[in-house]
């Protein structure tokens, strides 16, 4: 045979570029699993900080929509995250509904509030964006703290629900539904990276007037991708006050939430969407780590520590160091 | 909320009094956002560092604060100087300010803030000196000394950055390249000295403004996060690099700010900056004095 070997049929049954889509759904899927089978064989500890680990890579994926594909650096993320939380807290004063439905409310708000900053960012380049991020933040946090119905600065206790048998305990219920919402936020991330959204995003990025000059529709593009991350983050939040079940305004629009949700990304890597999973599992890993055997402001001071060594260093991120040591090896 | 014209007066002369304060810890940003290009929103971060120089000065060699804003101010222009070559040197040369060098002044805010935490605590931190106690009064207004010499020294350092940037040629590079960087290159000054000279003052000007600062009231580590929405609001509202459009705007804040607070409560002033901010975004994002 000589020149047709080239054509062979090649037998890949799946597009090559949905690749990664499947194995974020089998990560998820099987991690669901892992949680399952564990059950409650183990201490409740390690549920709770699986679950911080899970709801910074929402987060962490979710800033990463705007900042890290478009360019549009977002310091309000503790904003969106508390309007999530707060959305729950509102329903369940009111009707004490079923939480996934708290988390749809809490998207619907903060999607809405995500939308609300895209038309800023129509006017607002670069760091004027970031500024009014801020600022939206903590005009929100002076609300919440002066509305007496959601316990104002003093904070309100939240009562847990009942759960059914399947769940071995709520925190075990948590968990699982991290898992799904954390897997649902990397393919969305995934899916916006892939599609022409990305690629605008991206041409938005590194010139904004130039993409606008080639016809690239940048207010619906940063409509989207500011609604989206919006919403991620208001999910993120949902679920949080059952976590703790007690929310004051300091604890849900904590300066903490802010810095996490910057630092993993530009730890992991901006560029794609692993980065900022890889970036959430290593700086959430090593503060939970650091809590337990030193203290939480220390872990604190680290992640900021790391967050500088990191953009000094290696301002790609992990990402980064991936690509120059395969191109090394070329 | 209970009207009355003393109330008011009174209002309006501690707004304008706390406004001259408001401007020395804007000025900084004046400089480094407004003239340099530079998003430090870390600035506050410093002044509350300067906070504590003038803490620890007077727990352990009881220093007055006009002692302490002559010894830690040059200090604070020294490294101001080496933080700008640093960030110059990783980030600046190579192009990534936008996104890197943004998140690196937040980190180095978080640092600051809770290295702060890890030394001295949350608790409350304040000085006292004897002149401080008193009050001086015209008729039936009445100023305490805390909030007039904050507002003074404010003042008095306005004015010598601006007669500085307009009377010597540093000064004068300095506002050079913060109209055209690249005609101050071609012209055969170098911008990156005159960008570390100011980023100097402005660091100077962020340790004095934290020394006026623990003068007026008691200091904690997580306070500076409230001068982040008043030092860029001011500087947004003033038009970026005017320094006579930061101290109107400081006024501005200076007296909505007191105004709140007595007609609505104190609960609601940290959102009259921010407000102010994304209104001004919003409407004009020129600013008073922009061009």
């Amino acid at each position: 045979m000589s020149a047709p070997t080239t054509f062979a049929p090649r037998k890949v049954p799946v597009p090559r570029h949905l690749h990664a889509g499947l194995a974020i759904v089998l990560a998820g899927a099987l991690l669901v699993a892992a949680t399952f089978v564990v059950g409650s064989h183990v201490s409740e500890y390690y549920y709770l900080a699986a679950y911080t680990i899970l709801q910074f890579i929402v987060l962490g994926t979710a800033w990463n929509i705007l900042g890290g594909y478009a360019g549009y650096v977002n310091f309000g993320t503790a904003g969106f995250f508390a309007a999530g939380c707060y959305t729950t807290v509102v329903l369940n004063k009111l009707f004490q509904l079923p939480l996934i439905v708290d988390m749809s409310a809490a998207a619907v708000t903060a999607g809405l509030m995500g939308f609300g900053t895209g038309y800023l960012a129509l006017r607002l380049r670069g760091v004027f964006f970031s500024i009014a991020t801020l600022a939206l933040a903590i005009v929100l946090q002076t609300i919440i703290s002066n509305w007496s119905f959601v316990g104002g600065g003093r904070g309100v206790y939240v009562v847990r629900p009942e759960i059914s048998g399947l769940f071995g305990s709520y925190a075990h219920l948590l968990v699982m539904l991290m898992i799904g919402l954390a897997t649902c936020a990397v393919l969305a991330a995934w899916a916006v990276e892939k599609s022409w959204i990305g690629i605008g995003l991206a041409a938005i990025r590194d010139n904004e007037t130039a993409a606008e000059t080639c016809g690239v529709p940048s207010l619906r593009l940063k409509l989207i991708a500011t609604t989206t991350s919006g919403a991620l983050m208001g999910m993120a939040g949902a679920p949080f006050p059952y976590y703790v079940s007690y929310v004051d305004p300091a604890t849900a629009f904590s300066l903490a939430i802010a810095v996490n949700s910057i630092a993993m990304p530009l730890v992991g890597g901006t560029a794609t969407w692993w980065g900022p999973v890889v970036g959430a599992i290593m700086l959430g890993s090593v503060q939970q780590i650091l809590t337990v055997t030193i203290s939480s402001a220390a872990n604190l001071f680290i992640v900021g520590v790391l967050l500088v060594a990191f953009l000094i260093a290696a301002p790609r991120g992990v990402v980064g160091i991936v690509r120059g040591w395969k191109r090394g090896r070329q | 909320m209970n009207f009355s014209w003393d109330l008011l007066v009174n209002a309006l002369i501690s707004g304008v009094v706390l406004g001259g304060f408001y401007s020395a810890t804007a000025i900084g940003v004046t400089i480094e956002f407004g003239m340099l290009d530079i998003v430090n929103i870390a600035h506050p971060a410093f002044m509350i560092a300067g906070a504590y120089l003038a803490y620890l000065g007077w727990n352990s060699f009881a220093f007055d604060p006009f002692v302490a804003i002559a010894v830690f101010a040059p200090l604070g222009l020294l490294f101001g100087r080496a933080f700008y070559r640093a960030y110059h040197f990783f980030f600046e040369r190579r192009g990534d300010e936008s996104l890197q060098g943004l998140a690196f002044f937040f980190g180095i805010l978080f640092i600051v803030e809770i290295g702060l935490v890890l030394m001295c605590g949350v608790d409350y931190r304040s000085i006292t000196a004897p002149y401080l106690g008193s009050t001086f009064g015209i008729g039936r207004i009445s100023v305490s000394w805390r909030l007039m010499i904050p507002f003074l020294v404010g003042l008095a350092m306005l004015g010598a950055i601006q007669l500085y940037l307009s009377r010597t040629f540093t000064g004068r590079t300095i506002l050079a390249v913060a109209q055209d960087l690249e005609a101050v290159r071609l012209i055969g000054a170098d911008p990156v000295r005159a960008k570390e000279i100011a980023f100097g003052i402005a660091t100077a000007s962020a340790i004095v403004a934290g020394i006026l600062l623990i003068i007026i009231q008691p200091v904690e580590p997580s306070i500076g996060r409230e001068y982040i929405g008043r030092t860029f609001a001011i500087c947004v509202l003033g038009g970026m690099a005017s320094i006579p459009g930061t101290l109107l705007a400081s006024l501005i804040l200076g007296v909505a700010e007191t105004f709140t607070t007595t007609f609505f409560g104190p609960s609601w002033s940290p959102a009259v900056s921010f407000g102010l901010l994304l209104v001004t975004l919003a409407l004009r994002p020129a600013g008073i004095f922009g061009r």
